[in-house]
């Protein structure tokens, strides 16, 4: 039998109030009033679809075996890099095994879903790990700025006693385009919404659940879990109707807390059901892109043994409010703003250096000393304590997962950060070695000498003139 | 066994720019001001000197690297110009080159000469520099004020102490600053503040606000400096003598061992004891007269008066709040307005400390005089940051002390 074995999900914590995007642009497009309501997810200015997954990628592996991973796929519509395995750098900051299948998967909302029936096909030579993250950047003052929301799912594919079992996919496939974005584009560009909704998703996804459930043979009337990213008020009750799926099954597309999080979304809100399903429970998962993909998935009696996780209800749960919507269109560059002369520096990375270094900046990868068990970061040719001084004994020790405390921090309004003041301090680990770095997702009332705080795989900085992202740990608030 | 530097080499002039925003001066406008007074102080020739260095730190936006600006800047004649850089205590490598050739007897006479133009960058503050294309892909995008406000953080863990109360104490430090630099004519702030000015200034590093952070000037200082026998065949009387030059380096304790603590600086304890076991002092607060110590802020010159082992750990606040190193404290500290207010051109900073020291000594410290000519003066002059820097501590006495 194969199956989702475990799950994920990442969810920024940062929830801007739909309200104050709405005041500020209403003058100009009063229609946005429609969308006014709520919150919708929106990433730090040191995150994006990468950091995301690798986020979820971590909620997904705790306690899971991951040196077994044999695959790692990673579908976004907004990947970092164009021409850079943005999988591969998911697998060095997770620390993956080097012997490693990797695939990006884009160019479709239905990214998520179409590769994770692509994924199911080659779980079978082993253990694959599915990720999906969006951060899709909309033209301010626009309705899908309102409507969107960043996150991030992960799902572990394999037969090892899976939580829910794979029960088959059906797809069909027609280049219907309702929004699209080209080459050298930096926003979508969407037709109307009246013909998106009645020719697109009134058409085009019926056939496609009613396929899935002749294929498969499962009773629409059993689905216990309608798992459909649709922002069309009431459109996904009338789909499942139509389908003979009950309306009640219809998954709450998370629009009030989060928004629709682009390629991830029918993976977020699946992890969001698998948080919520019992042993037995089918769960339909339909998504909509130039076609339609729907998969069937059975939740087994190991679901309610899986070890704890956020997934994607705990990331939602863990929230801080934004009411400026200023941030967020400098944190998405949609604004011109004064960044200050100490923002001129040069940011080229010599990308030898980071070669060489891969481990270190992209795994936190640090060292452990074998003649006196000293560990430290980064790793050097001679230990650091002072007792020992051993050359050449350091054996690699990853300190991504290993909680940590603040030793001494410092809130800078001096030094450039596009979010200031800039916060970093010394953290120093449980069970040794310290490392002076920057902190993120701070609560100025919260940070004092000896917090809590856990390392998280974030964007160091962005080399705008090169358009190369550098990423290295932060020290976040655990 | 080394025998150390003491009275092995005596400081037969000295000059010093005036500190400040010297928007209508050059580098080499800077240099020929400082040389120029040192040379007359010394009495003698320029192609007297045999041998020379220069320090200055942030090249980026400075001079340029080698020995060639200071050359071309004053004509020396040929000489060898070593130009060194360690982080901002650059001045005193400048000196110690010198101070060592004279006493290896490879030179009779060699000058050293710090500066920095540091007020070309358009903005305030230090500028932006690179940290290394390694260190600037993992190191926390500090800056100064922000890596040493961390001190306190740690300071206040260790020793129990209140934010207000440690708060109130740095405050006390700059307005001492700034009264001592009021009467110093060379001085870049010559404001006088109060406490109140102090805790109400915006904030740059919590908890450093701006009355906390030293001066970013453009300036210049040097020494000539010869041997105690030289020296009086030039007829020089009264000379002063370096006693001891002391340099700790961090190799990364600090910064990658648990064993410190966040709250002191490591390097300044060990280049003190050793300054002390150099100069042959065994009871600092006793014997020490004076300090310039490397305020670049309140929290340093406060944290550092325990590792020079003047106060006791733990006892800096105290000794602070009842002024025990104002200007008519027992052991004044920064007496000429220090970095804070005299001003802080990196490369020339640590040469400004033996600067007021030697006119203390002479009795020609102007208005700021005091008025028992100190015996023993320590300088302290650190560099980079309290996890990872470069600390030297010099003592600079009467040679016949």
């Amino acid at each position: 039998m194969i199956g989702i074995t475990a799950f994920g999900g990442y969810v920024p914590r940062l929830r801007l109030s739909r309200k104050s995007v709405v005041e500020a642009n209403a003058w100009a497009n009063p229609a946005l009033k429609a969308h006014g309501k709520d919150e919708r997810s929106m990433c730090n200015w040191d995150e994006d679809s990468l950091t995301m997954a690798v986020e979820a990628a971590r909620d997904c592996l705790s306690g899971a075996a991951k040196e077994t991973v044999k695959t790692l796929y990673f579908a976004s519509t907004t990947f970092p890099f164009n021409d850079r395995l943005n999988s591969g750098v998911a697998a060095e900051a997770l620390n993956l095994e080097n012997e490693l299948d990797t695939l990006d998967i884009a160019a479709s909302q239905r990214a998520g879903t179409s590769g994770l029936i692509a994924a199911f096909k080659a779980a079978a030579a082993g253990p694959l790990l599915f990720l999906a993250a969006d951060k899709r950047r909309a033209r301010a003052s626009s309705a899908q700025e309102l409507l969107w929301g960043d996150g991030a799912a992960a799902l572990l594919l394999g037969t090892d006693n899976p939580v829910a079992e794979f029960l088959g996919s059906y797809s069909e496939a027609t280049d219907f385009v309702d929004h699209y974005r080209g080459q050298h584009s930096e926003f979508d560009y969407v037709w109307e919404d009246r013909w998106i909704r009645d020719e697109g998703f009134a058409k085009i996804v019926p056939p496609v659940v009613t396929g899935l459930l002749k294929k498969t043979g499962a009773n629409p009337a059993d689905i216990a879990h309608f798992v459909f990213p649709c922002t069309y008020a009431r459109l996904s009750q009338a789909i499942a109707k139509k389908a003979g799926i009950p309306e009640e099954a219809v998954r709450d597309n998370l629009q009030a807390v989060c928004g629709e999080t682009g390629a991830a979304h029918a993976l977020v809100m699946l992890v969001a059901a698998l948080q919520d399903a019992k042993p037995g429970d089918l769960i339909l998962v339909a998504s909509f892109g130039q076609g339609c993909d729907a998969l069937l998935f059975r939740a087994t009696e190991a679901l309610p043994r899986l070890s704890p996780r956020n997934g994607i209800k705990g990331a939602i749960a863990r929230r801080k409010p934004e009411g400026n919507y200023s941030k967020f269109l400098a944190f998405n560059d949609l604004t011109a703003i004064d960044r200050g002369m100490r923002a001129e520096t040069d940011k080229q990375t010599a990308l030898s250096t980071l070669y060489r270094k891969k481990d270190m900046l992209l795994g936190l990868v640090g060292g452990r000393c074998e003649q006196c068990g000293t560990v430290q970061f980064p790793k050097t040719n001679v230990c650091v304590n002072p007792n020992c001084n051993a050359m050449h004994s350091q054996l690699d020790h990853p300190f991504a997962n290993i909680p940590a405390r603040v030793m001494s921090y410092t809130a800078d309004r001096l030094t450039y950060t596009p979010d200031p003041p800039a916060y970093y301090g010394m953290v120093q680990f449980d069970g040794g070695g310290r490392l002076m770095v920057d902190f993120s997702d701070v609560d100025a009332d919260r940070m004092d000498v000896n917090a809590p705080m856990r390392m998280a795989f974030r964007i160091k900085e962005y080399d705008a003139e090169r358009g190369f992202t550098k990423y290295f740990w932060k020290a976040v608030p655990a | 066994m080394a025998t150390g530097i003491k009275d092995k080499v005596a400081i037969i002039g000295m000059g010093c720019s005036k500190f400040g925003e010297r928007w209508d001066r050059e580098a080499d406008d800077l240099m020929v001001e400082a040389f120029e007074e040192a040379l007359a102080d010394a009495g003698i020739e320029k192609n007297q000197i045999n041998a020379a260095w220069l320090s200055t730190a942030i090249e980026e936006v400075h001079v340029g690297k080698s020995g060639v600006p200071l050359a071309m800047a004053l004509r020396l004649p040929y000489i060898p110009v070593t130009r060194v850089e360690n982080y901002c205590a650059s001045g005193t490598e400048a000196f110690r080159g010198a101070v060592y050739a004279v006493a290896s007897g490879a030179a009779d006479i060699a000058l050293a000469l710090g500066a920095e133009k540091l007020k070309d960058t358009g903005y305030g503050g230090l500028p932006q520099r690179s940290r290394g294309v390694l260190n600037s892909m993992y190191g926390a995008n500090l800056s100064a004020p922000g890596s040493f406000a961390q001190l306190a953080a740690a300071y206040r863990a260790k020793h129990g102490v209140d934010k207000a109360d440690l708060k109130r104490a740095m405050a006390h430090i700059s307005v001492k600053s700034h009264d001592n630099g009021a009467k110093n004519p060379k001085a870049h702030l010559r404001n006088k503040i109060n406490e109140d000015i102090v805790l109400k200034a915006p904030m740059i590093a919590e908890p450093l606000g701006l009355y906390d952070c030293c001066g970013v000037s453009d300036g210049a200082a040097c020494a000539i400096v010869t041997t105690p026998e030289i020296a009086r065949a030039l007829g020089k009387k009264d000379l002063i003598s370096v006693k001891a030059l002391q340099l700790a380096v961090s190799n990364g304790v600090e910064a990658q061992h648990n064993s410190w603590d966040g709250s002191y600086f490591a390097t300044a304890r060990i280049a003190s004891t050793r300054a002390y076991q150099e100069a042959g002092i065994s009871k600092p607060r006793d014997e020490i007269n004076l300090i310039e110590a490397h305020d670049c802020f309140s929290i340093t010159e406060l944290v550092t008066m325990e590792d020079l082992h003047i106060s006791p750990e733990g006892g800096a606040i105290r000794d602070v709040l009842d002024g025990f190193y104002d200007s008519d404290g027992t052991i004044p500290c920064q007496i000429d307005g220090g970095l804070k207010c005299f001003g802080h051109p990196i490369g020339a900073s640590g040469l400004r400390m033996i600067y007021e020291m030697y006119l203390q000594m002479q009795g020609r410290a102007g208005e700021r005089q005091r008025k028992t000519t100190p015996v023993h003066g320590l300088t302290h002059n650190l560099g980079g940051f309290p996890h990872q820097n470069v600390c030297s501590v010099s003592i600079i006495g009467r040679y016949d002390a």
